[in-house]
């Protein structure tokens, strides 16, 4: 404001007030105690892990987390592209107009949304156990026998439901006309379906897909309690031994990094996808 | 089929008694988590709007963090990390032996996760009431509490119980992963009865359908809450 006013009403050697000092409100003393407890929570963490350091267990317990932490990854890459697949015929079968595929459909949504994950996990992985006989007659024992392909499997079921629901959303909140359009132009359902209502539809689900995606980043710790070493389990192995509380502290800083850089790389890559949406000028969400 | 309805029964060989003493815990825990994490979570929402950059800043760091540690870890780090806090400072007056209660440690635990998310529920109900409330308010010579109190509190509620109802929703499943620091709530017990009965499919499914009803319940009740919310909006 000041600053508009000034070439006016400049005068060479003029001398102007100061501005007004911001006054210490309530407000802001509390902002700036807050802001105090964060920075010294945060030095408090780093001198616990500074005068606590120690090499061996560092040594032999980090590369483990690390070796973990890829596991994550793979816990939440793989679920996620299988339950993409199955999301989308869960969709599909769900706005088919046929109502036993959606009232199928509904049902396992319904089953997989409402119910904990854990408690999933738990039921593929200790339910196939008491099936060993029948799985072994299928020759499907190889599968069940590993807890890694159960909670991967149990984890695609698991997003898959969520998925499902992301994409019914944003296929039936595609405009009509758009069906009609393309009708209207001759092309198939098929052929309208994947170019011209998917496209549109997965702008929509971009968002809760990336809010999905961060959700099974942390939710994939769970696998930690069926004895896979995922960063999670690596860290409570290292706590069972050294009892050291560091560890926990690392980890959470590890997961904190992996879904902080996560959501600005969607965040960025969901600038960049629906640049084509913004007006001119117009600033990016 | 009668095994399993033996197994379920109530008394001393069916576990269906044990089953429900878990899904009262189930429940006693997320009711109480309740409370602290929409203060909770209003507080940091208030904080989000807040002119005062420190107090924003504060607020940021608080969902960043709270939304972005696995549930679990937060667990944990609430059930040891308070454990070897509260250690320290008994520690400073006697040699006894603290133990944290699972259940506070649990409340506290989700409480935190619960207000991150109830934060972002707010702040978007915030951002849907219209400055006019407040300069409206103020005219009409209401201080800055009571016109929060009285006109914007109540709009508020309108707007953030949809939000809110979803992430009751979310914490009544999460209520599970307590299970991990020896609370018996639901699947704690469920597990133990699989241990002992050796009958896993039998009671997941159970404990399975049992989460189910009480989602379908609670969904329910935000039906009807929403609706009576809603009450004095003209559609």
């Amino acid at each position: 404001m000041a600053g508009t006013a000034d070439t006016a009403t400049e005068v060479p050697g003029m001398r102007r007030p100061p501005p007004p000092a911001r006054r210490w409100t309530g407000r802001r003393v509390a902002g700036w105690i807050l802001m105090s407890l964060w920075i010294l929570a945060g030095l408090g963490a780093a001198w616990v892990l500074w005068s606590g350091f120690d090499g061996e267990v560092f040594g032999r317990y980090f590369p483990r987390m690390l070796a973990g932490l890829w596991i994550t990854v793979k816990l939440v890459v793989i679920p996620i592209a299988l339950g993409a697949v199955l999301g989308l015929l869960l969709a599909w079968a769900r706005l088919s107009g046929n109502r036993f595929a959606d009232a199928a459909a509904f049902a396992y949504m319904y089953f997989f949304r409402g119910t904990p994950m854990l408690a999933q996990v738990f039921l593929v992985y200790y339910g196939s156990g008491q099936l060993r006989p029948l799985l072994e007659d299928w020759g499907l024992w190889w599968f069940f026998r590993e807890a890694w392909y159960c909670v991967l499997l149990a984890f695609t079921l698991n997003t898959a439901a969520y998925q499902a629901e992301i994409y019914r959303v944003a296929i039936a909140a595609v405009p009509r006309g758009q069906w009609e359009g393309a009708q209207a132009l001759g092309l198939s359902r098929r052929v309208t379906f994947l170019k011209v209502i998917l496209p549109q539809a997965m702008i929509t689900a971009l968002r809760p897909l990336g809010n999905e995606i961060i959700l099974m980043i942390k939710g994939s710790a769970i696998a930690s309690v069926v004895t896979i070493f995922d960063l999670m389990g690596a860290t409570r192995l290292a706590f069972s031994r050294t009892f050291s509380f560091d560890v926990y502290l690392w980890a959470a800083m590890l997961y904190l990094a992996i879904v902080e850089t996560m959501r600005r790389l969607w965040e960025r890559m969901e600038a960049r996808l629906t640049r084509h949406l913004r007006r001119e000028g117009e600033e990016g969400p | 089929m009668w095994d399993a309805l033996q197994l379920l029964s109530f008394g001393d060989g069916g576990w269906g008694d044990e089953l429900l003493a878990g899904l009262e815990v189930t429940i006693a825990l997320a009711l109480a988590t309740l409370p602290f994490g929409l203060a909770m979570g209003l507080l940091v929402a208030l904080g989000q709007i807040s002119g005062e950059p420190t107090l924003r800043r504060a607020a940021r760091v608080y969902t960043t963090i709270f939304r972005g540690l696995p549930e679990l870890l937060t667990i944990f780090i609430v059930y040891y990390g308070g454990q070897m806090l509260l250690q320290k400072v008994v520690g400073l007056f006697t040699d006894a032996y603290v133990e944290v209660n699972s259940f506070l440690a649990g409340m506290l635990a989700l409480g935190l996760v619960f207000s991150a998310y109830a934060s972002e529920v707010f702040l978007s109900a915030f951002r849907g009431i219209p400055a006019g409330q407040w300069e409206g308010a103020a005219a009409l010579g209401l201080t800055r509490w009571q016109a929060f109190r009285l006109v914007i509190l109540p709009q508020l509620i309108r707007l953030s119980i949809g939000g809110l109802g979803n992430l009751w929703l979310i914490l009544t499943k999460e209520t599970s992963l307590v299970s991990v620091i020896a609370l018996d709530e639901l699947l704690r017990q469920t597990s133990v009865a699989v241990g002992a009965t050796k009958q896993p499919i039998l009671f997941y499914s159970v404990a399975c359908a049992i989460y189910l009803v009480l989602s379908l319940v609670s969904s329910r009740g935000l039906v009807a809450l929403e609706r009576r919310v809603n009450r004095g909006e003209a559609r």
